[in-house]
């Protein structure tokens, strides 16, 4: 029994790599330090959310003293320039939501049909070419899609729909969606790529042809990774602020006409911030309310994506 | 027609029926033959000079160690081949005397020559919807609840899933998935099945009864396995061929060929001494 | 044709004529879908190009902003803009570099890893904007560091920190795992393996990555709005508590206004920091297209 002991002791001071975590990791103080450092970079990433959270709620709370939260989501009117003010959130929203449907009409179809296009049917050649050129499309800079959408999208617009103003959310919703086509596209051809080949084998070898396979198959089979696309891609629209602030207008109303100027959250926040509103007043504070809103949804979007990801990867 | 038939040959023609005489006549004339076939995989020659034939309602195995070609053939035998890029393909594949390269659409030769792989690859649908899949994209007319259980039947897997046709086909086993996937090619009613080491990752007690399926599905379909137990060969097959290093080596009626073979390789192989 | 033959033949109508046309009508709309992006980026930048080259010239590059047209330029925004971007990769890099290596090296697995992936992932979607209103009530406000240079780029680190740990984490788990246990076998610290074996492997993932976060950081310009980056800089930030203005506010403030000329101003901006993002993106795809190639097995 001795002996065997000191066998297992000598095996260790040969240096058998012990790979579980905890071997390794403390010999001397110098390593010490380094894992408290390195430790402390990944706090901060944890102590960003958690300044996030405390920011918003923190100012949040001092909003909903003076508004009440049933005026909050229930008053259909958001005035905070106006001698008579009403804070109620629907007007934002229904901005936020009408330049994301429209966004989402361009971005889904456009960016999925590319997202099949070059993991199924692009030679190796032209996907090479291809993928990176989308790349540089999302490398662009919102405010240049912003003053893309101002001076070249809505004039263009206005030679078929003459009546529509020159902010509205039809431009800026479509150049939403083309600046979200790539988001779409790059992670529903992951989501594409993923899909065994022996299932596209497997429906060719019954005698089906390539587009058979691909729109019957292939991406039934991706479509929890498509659909988790769609909802970040999304979730970005919602989020975005340059191209609304500068082509959608800043005129927060309930309507269904997207010829009109609107005005989003995201535009709401950036206009009270360009402002001299003073600190501490509600109008200051209830860029933070608004801002709790646009965070709480587009967390929730992003969660639940990373859901449908997490179990479309369990699939296969 | 029957003027042509001389009676010299011993066939009381008259005595036989217009279909009879043509089933005959299939019988004596090989289903698929291959000739003279060479593939590349970029530059690497993988097949080498093969020619041989698969006769029909038989059969046929393909055994030989692993990267020995067997499974390349196979694929060129229903064109699949082809979806795999920087391939290259040269000699003739005949299906019932046609040239299924140059004569033949290769979504019709799939249909006609059916596969089943080694891995399982059940579509993510329900069961009923993986059976009735292929037949629908082939535009099939008759009843798809007949052909869907009729397939199933054949495949022996009706009886295990029959009340539960709408579950989806990830929760069967490995060895019915399978058979799923057998019920699946029979569905677009191909005459020639393929069969690449349909039992590799199936335990022993789904490879006997895949194994009882497949001389069941022999009766009405033509069978080109490929294996490398040799057990299995045996047992199920009528002719064997035996490839090593992208040739092929010998070819025989099975029990020929496992009790007395011909080349000093396929002795080694059957034998055991490499593989 | 055989008569079983025939019969099957009768029981499918294969369409194949009709089939093979329905998937090349599919191939071509799939294709031009995939081209349409290619085409908005090609009018975006003629569209860009035909405004601002006219006002595109030496002294563009080399003036202060100005109310006349014709005499402002874009000097404060780019010098802003370069310090900007210094001072986000000083603070990003090691802490995102660091993070990345920790989780990936150093974190025992577990929920509270899994619970640190899901937060940088969530971090990684959060909207510029919601960075901006941290930015303004951390550094702004409660650190007391005004309307500053040090108070945007520390924002701007925040904002790009989560696309670094992400690509070097991504970077990292690409190094084969027998490089890790042949150098632990020879009897190696964990940060001898990290500082001599992993990060000169992984080197070329994280550089790409690094480019594509500080691109983000320059274009970026909600953020940067929200604590109050100045669009009349009429000198140079001297020092770190110096008010700035970056070339994307520029833009912004530029485009906001009526005028058709300074819209003009706009598109010239526009062309220098396009220029610039361009070389910055193409020598990130060209980092990893030679990675990937060089990637070891």
């Amino acid at each position: 029994m001795r002996e065997g002991t000191g066998e297992r002791v000598r095996w260790h001071r040969q240096g058998f790599p012990d790979l579980t975590p905890e071997a390794n990791l403390s010999r001397g103080p110098r390593e010490r330090l380094i894992q408290v450092l390195l430790g402390l970079c990944a706090l901060v990433t944890v102590c960003t959310t958690l300044g996030i959270a405390a920011i918003l709620i923190g100012e949040s709370v001092a909003f909903f003293r003076q508004v009440s939260l049933a005026e909050f989501l229930g008053d259909t009117r958001w005035t905070p320039q106006f001698a008579e003010q009403h804070f109620g959130i629907w007007p934002l929203l229904a901005g936020t939501l009408m330049i994301t449907v429209i966004a989402a009409l361009v971005a889904i179809p456009i960016g999925l049909a590319a997202a099949i296009y070059i993991s199924q049917y692009a030679p190796d050649r032209v996907r090479r070419w291809l993928k990176p050129s989308l790349e540089l499309l999302a490398g662009v800079p919102t405010v240049v899609y912003g003053y893309f959408a101002l001076t070249f999208v809505t004039p263009l617009l206005q030679r078929v729909l003459p009546q529509m103003q020159v902010y509205n959310a039809l431009s800026a919703g479509i150049v939403v969606g083309i600046m979200i086509i790539p988001m779409v596209a790059s992670l529903s051809e992951d989501a594409l790529r993923a899909v065994p080949r022996s299932l596209a084998e497997g429906a060719y070898a019954l005698g089906a042809t390539k587009y058979e396979v691909v729109l019957r198959v292939v991406v039934p089979a991706a479509l929890s990774g498509i659909m988790a696309s769609f909802i970040l891609a999304l979730s970005r629209a919602i989020g975005e602020t340059m191209i609304v602030t500068l082509a959608a207008g800043a005129t927060p109303r309930l309507t269904l006409n997207p010829l009109e100027s609107i005005q989003t959250m995201t535009a709401y926040i950036v206009q009270v911030s360009l402002g001299d509103t003073p600190q501490g007043t509600v109008v200051y504070q209830s860029l933070f309310a608004v801002g709790l809103v646009l965070f709480i949804l587009t967390l929730g979007m992003n969660l639940l994506a990373n859901r449908i990801i997490l179990r479309f990867k369990e699939t296969y | 027609m029957a003027d042509h038939v001389s009676p010299a040959e011993g066939v009381p023609t008259t005595a036989y029926s217009e279909l009879h005489r043509d089933r005959e006549a299939q019988r004596m004339r090989p289903k698929m033959e291959v000739r003279n076939l060479y593939f590349w995989y970029g530059d690497k020659l993988a097949l080498k000079d093969i020619s041989l034939q698969i006769l029909p309602n038989e059969v046929t195995a393909f055994i030989g160690p692993s990267g020995c070609g067997k499974s390349t053939l196979l694929r060129c035998l229903n064109r699949m081949n082809e979806l795999i890029p920087n391939t290259r393909l040269e000699g003739t594949v005949l299906l019932d005397g046609r040239d299924i390269y140059r004569a033949m659409d290769p979504v019709v030769v799939r249909r006609r020559v059916g596969m089943v792989f080694q891995k399982p690859n059940p579509f993510p649908k329900s069961i009923y919807q993986n059976v009735a899949w292929g037949a629908r994209i082939n535009g099939y007319r008759g009843d798809m609840d007949e052909l869907v259980e009729r397939c199933l039947r054949l495949a022996a897997l009706w009886d295990e899933v029959k009340d539960r046709l709408h579950d989806n086909a990830y929760g069967l086993s490995g060895g019915q998935q399978q058979r799923l996937c057998i019920a699946r090619a029979l569905a677009v009613e191909p005459e020639v099945l393929l069969m690449d080491e349909p039992a590799s990752a199936l335990d022993p007690i789904a490879t006997a009864k895949l194994e009882e399926t497949i001389l069941e599905l022999k009766k009405s379909y033509t069978i080109v396995i490929v294996t490398h137990n040799m057990h299995q060969a045996s047992r199920i097959s009528d002719t064997t061929a035996f490839f090593y290093m992208g040739e092929l080596i010998e070819m025989n009626r099975t029990d020929e060929l496992f009790t007395r073979p011909r080349e000093k390789r396929t002795e080694d192989y059957i034998t055991g001494r490499f593989g | 044709m055989t008569e079983v033959q025939q019969a099957v033949v009768a029981r499918f109508d294969l369409r194949l004529e009709r089939r093979r046309r329905l998937g090349q009508i599919l191939a071509v709309i799939l294709f031009l879908a995939t081209v349409f992006g290619l085409l908005v980026l090609t009018a975006l930048l003629v569209e860009v190009i035909r405004e601002g080259t006219p006002w595109l010239d030496w002294q563009f590059l080399t003036s202060y902003p100005s109310r006349k047209p014709e005499a402002a330029g874009i000097k404060s925004a780019i010098v802003g803009s370069f310090w900007l971007m210094v001072l986000t990769a000083m603070f990003a890099v090691p802490v995102g570099v660091g993070a990345a290596i920790y989780l990936e090296e150093y974190a025992p697995r577990g929920w509270f890893l899994r619970l640190i992936q899901l937060n940088i992932a969530n971090l990684a979607g959060i909207p510029s904007v919601i960075y901006g209103i941290l930015g303004l009530g951390l550094f702004v406000r409660f650190f007391a560091l005004g309307r500053s240079l040090l108070a945007g780029a520390l924002t701007m680190s925040l904002l790009v920190l989560p696309i670094i740990v992400i690509s070097t984490q991504e970077a990292l788990r690409a190094v084969p795992q027998g490089i890790r246990e042949s150098a632990y076998a020879l009897g190696a610290t964990r940060w001898q393996v990290v500082s001599s074996h992993l990060l000169p492997i992984a080197a070329p993932g994280i550089l790409t990555g690094i480019i594509l976060a500080l691109s983000r950081a320059v274009g970026e310009t909600a953020p940067l709005v929200m604590i109050g980056a100045l669009t009349f800089v009429a000198f140079l930030p001297a020092n770190l508590l110096d008010p700035f203005t970056v070339l994307p506010i520029q833009i912004f403030n530029w485009t906001a206004r009526p005028q058709e000329d300074f819209r003009a101003l706009a598109a010239a901006a526009i062309i220098v920091l396009m220029v610039f993002l361009f070389l910055m993106n193409l020598s990130a795809i060209l980092l990893r297209n030679y990675y990937e190639r060089h990637r070891p097995h």
